[in-house]
């Protein structure tokens, strides 16, 4: 280089100060607080340090490793390890992101300050809140959180998993399984009908006599008559669904005779698998970010609170429009997120984007079906794209379905990469 | 920005940073801007959900080894019905011939 020192100062200098125009005029460096590991807020911290490389992002998490939902259901027919399902938070770390494991008690938008039950504080520019959901207990009688260790919902994945998979394994031969489904809005719409499949695919095996009945306060669930055909060619008639206009509507369980009380009769069961009708984490409800709806209302661009000024809220605690609550929702609110926050920052403006999401069902290990929504907003609110997504085709042939079991796995493999990976 | 611009040089001399050092610290103040979100970074970023996989059970294409033009050929091609598949033909009908080029130019090898 011919340049001397003090020309290279000069012209260094220069070419530095444009990224500081339009940044903050305060000497001390930004700072995002994420809190929730999840795949929304893992996925927030991670984008926000790639659009913003200088920006200091801390993840505020309780747990040390994560167990994804995505892939739960699987365990349970032995397809994965609970390993296989299981991420630490080095990835992020090596990325210059700050991982505090510890638990938010209280957030003060007014002071931008949230509070670790450790008593620690931290000041934040901007705020993302990724709680993921919370139950509502009491909605049915009987289903309880003390009962949640005999009538397990296994809907937030970890030792749920592992007790749903125990007591599945210890069925008696030719014994009853039966699901209590949540009413809408719930995570993961197609999930309580993949597990379905994969109990069905663990029954034949080991249990081939075993019956499967879901009792469902709905009349309909996403991506239905692909699930039903499946059911009915991999598993004859060892699934039963009842729906709210045939009684599927529970209204009662009696933990210690293990007998459900549906609007169309008692049934005696041998297992009982209790989703619980759902609303946004704890969290949301104690910073007040959550409406009459039990979910945080947001801005369909940004992801911006309604309620609270700096906060953001992602994932299944928010309002996101025609958007499920799935993984692959939360992801992409965080990206959208990140990209809103860095712009915001940087005094940048928003700009509209496209939001996607995929859900894959495994029916069984070769055998699966998917859904693909992609959204804008539209007069203000996140709404489909005419003419684009919809689910598998109804008349495919198992290469088709193969298929889709195979990608069904790429697309498990490529997010949490994308999320976690280092 | 008179000021800043001061300030730097005067840190740089005045902490007699080596060159070297000094340029670290300019790639990473450049680097901030530079990865300012674009849409189309956004846009692009959306398709690593599921292509970005790279362990062995990645069954889903990576494409950051995709050339460029492939990718705006090929989401093209889903799109408008010439090219058969299982999500992608779902997925490409929500996105633009101007979506379609923002994102390309961040995903994929450019140029090629």
């Amino acid at each position: 280089m011919s340049m001397n020192r003090r020309q290279f100062m000069v012209a260094a200098a220069g070419a530095a100060c444009l990224p500081l125009v339009g940044c903050s005029s305060k000497s001390e460096q930004q700072h995002v607080v994420v809190v929730g590991g999840g795949f929304g807020g893992s996925a927030v911290a991670k984008y926000l340090k790639k659009y913003q490389p200088s920006l200091s992002v801390t993840l505020i998490e309780p747990k040390t490793t994560h167990v994804t939902c995505p892939g739960s259901n699987w365990h349970l027919a032995d397809l994965v390890s609970m390993e296989q399902i299981t991420f630490t938070y080095e990835g992020l770390k090596k990325r210059g992101i700050r991982v505090i494991h510890d638990s938010v008690t209280a957030i003060d938008d007014q002071k931008h300050q949230v509070t670790l039950a450790s008593g620690q504080t931290l000041v934040f520019n901007k705020l993302v809140v990724s709680p993921g959901i919370d139950f509502n207990w009491g909605a049915i009688e009987g289903v309880t959180q003390e009962n949640a260790d005999k009538i397990p919902h296994a809907w937030q994945a970890g030792p749920q998993t592992l007790l749903l998979k125990k007591q599945i394994e210890n069925m008696k031969q030719g014994g009853t399984f039966v699901m209590i489904a949540p009413p809408n809005p719930y995570r993961c719409p197609p999930g309580p009908y993949e597990r379905v499949g994969m109990v069905a695919q663990y029954f034949k095996k080991h249990n081939p006599k075993a019956k499967i009945i879901v009792l469902d306060p709905k009349d309909k669930f996403s991506k239905q008559g692909l699930f039903a055909q499946a059911w009915q060619d991999l598993y004859d008639d060892m699934v039963e669904w009842t729906g709210l206009n045939d009684g599927g509507k529970v209204t009662k369980v009696d933990v210690s005779s293990m007998t459900v009380y549906a609007e169309a009769g008692e049934i005696q069961a041998d297992v009982i698998n209790a989703i619980p009708p759902q609303k946004a984490g704890a969290l949301a409800f104690t910073a007040g970010l959550t409406d009459g709806t039990g979910f945080c209302p947001v801005n369909p661009t940004t992801f911006e609170s309604t309620l609270k000024k700096d906060i953001y809220v992602i994932g299944d605690a928010a309002v996101a429009g025609a958007m499920p609550k799935s993984a692959h929702s939360a992801v992409s609110h965080a990206k959208m997120t990140a990209a809103a926050i860095v712009n915001a920052l940087t005094g940048k403006d928003d700009f509209p984007t496209i939001n996607a999401n995929t859900c894959y069902s495994l029916v069984s290990d070769n055998y699966a079906i998917s859904i693909v929504g992609v959204y804008s907003v539209q007069e203000g609110k996140i709404a489909e794209i005419k003419g684009a997504g919809g689910v598998s085709p109804a008349k495919a042939d198992s290469d088709f379905r193969a298929m889709e079991a195979v990608y069904a796995k790429g697309w498990y493999s490529s997010i949490t990469q994308d999320v976690w990976g280092s | 920005m008179i000021k800043i611009t001061y300030l730097l040089i005067n840190w740089g001399l005045c902490m007699r940073v080596r060159k070297k050092a000094f340029l670290v610290m300019l790639s990473l103040l450049m680097s901030s801007s530079i990865m300012a979100a674009e849409r189309g970074q956004v846009l692009a970023d959306s398709c690593l959900s599921c292509h970005a996989g790279v362990d062995r059970n990645a069954t889903i294409i990576n494409l950051s080894q995709y050339p460029s033009s492939a990718i705006v050929s090929q989401m093209k091609a889903f799109r408008d019905g010439t090219r058969e598949g299982t999500v992608m033909t779902r997925h490409a009908k929500g996105y633009t011939d101007e979506d379609i080029a923002q994102l390309a130019k961040y995903i994929g090898i450019q140029g090629k």
